[in-house]
């Protein structure tokens, strides 16, 4: 990014108020990567204290973690499209790429609220063991994290609607993008901590 | 500002490419391939710390800056809290404790030390 793009850059970067809100917003993101880092610690340290409960190796499916990965991950993907026709000027393409990233992260909770059910008639519940206790929260931590992600970006999507793209709606576009990605993240970290290595051991 | 006028998001493209072969490389290292438990621990791990990396550049815009290099420094200083706090807690909890299940003279043994540290305590 050069000097000279700053001045005349993105529009949610063009006002002061913007550009704090935006930073401010990178330390929240710090402060939830320490949130996560605690409770994927607690997942690692309980790994494989299942007690007589299932083991994860008996009820991880590669099949339906894959299929949430690739859900996750386009709607990481639509979302940064919805950014990028957000610096376009497009309306109308914001609008439409933000409610298929919508959509996409509910197909995902669908399928991860179907996961947790299917546990649960499998005998894995949080009170079965230590492990599932700390599966149980990590993951659910996630998906709650998604829940709330949806409710705001619709709750904005309102705002777009009726105020169309300003420095304002631009600001918290680019802010919900920025949350919506870092989910992502933090997925891609459950994906490879929790499902492919409880697979692998 | 040509960059924000493009039609086409080259970047995006091109991120979300890498990430999905990413995934499916992470997802054949774990099911498919021969090597050791260690090694694909290892390899997929790399391979996550690389997909959050095309997160955060090609998609979250880390670079860009706001005020000085807000962004960057946090989600460094993020990730280094990350670091301490996993590899800590696990150094200090499972050190000497053995997390194969199938292995049941282990887990005797496991529950007798844990006894013993009771004991102690």
């Amino acid at each position: 990014m050069s000097e000279q793009e700053l001045k005349s850059g993105p529009l949610e970067y063009q006002t002061e108020d913007g550009q704090l809100k935006i930073i401010g917003f990178w330390i929240f993101l710090a402060a939830e990567l320490a949130l996560f880092a605690t409770l994927f610690a607690t997942y690692a340290v309980l790994f494989g204290r299942t007690a007589d409960g299932p083991t994860p190796g008996e009820l991880f499916e590669a099949k339906s973690a894959l299929i949430m990965t690739f859900l996750l991950l386009t709607s990481s993907f639509t979302c940064g499209i919805a950014i990028h026709e957000m610096r376009r000027g497009s309306k109308k393409g914001l609008i439409t790429w933000l409610i298929i990233t919508l959509i996409l992260g509910l197909a995902f909770l669908g399928f991860e609220v179907d996961e947790f059910i299917t546990y649960v008639h499998e005998g894995a519940t949080i009170q079965t063991s230590a492990f599932w206790s700390g599966f149980f929260i990590l993951t659910g931590t996630h998906g709650l994290h998604v829940t709330l992600g949806v409710g705001w970006a619709t709750m904005i999507l309102i705002q777009l609607f009726r105020r169309g793209i300003t420095k304002v709606t631009s600001r918290k576009i680019f802010v919900v993008g920025l949350y919506w990605h870092f989910l992502d993240v933090v997925w891609i970290f459950i994906f490879t901590s929790v499902y492919l290595i409880g697979m692998v051991m | 500002m040509a960059e924000q006028s493009k039609k086409i998001p080259t970047q995006h493209i091109i991120g979300f490419a890498l990430s999905v072969i990413l995934t499916i490389i992470a997802a054949w290292t774990a099911l498919g391939s021969d090597l050791s438990t260690t090694w694909i621990i290892t390899g997929i791990m790399v391979l996550a710390v690389l997909q959050a990396a095309i997160q955060l550049f090609m998609f979250m815009h880390i670079t860009e800056k706001g005020v000085g290099n807000a962004p960057w420094n946090m989600i460094f200083h993020g990730f280094v809290i990350v670091a301490i706090i996993v590899a800590g807690s696990l150094f200090t909890m499972s050190y000497g404790f053995g997390h194969d299940m199938n292995d049941m003279d282990n887990d005797n043994m496991d529950m007798e030390h844990m006894e013993h540290m009771e004991q102690d305590n």
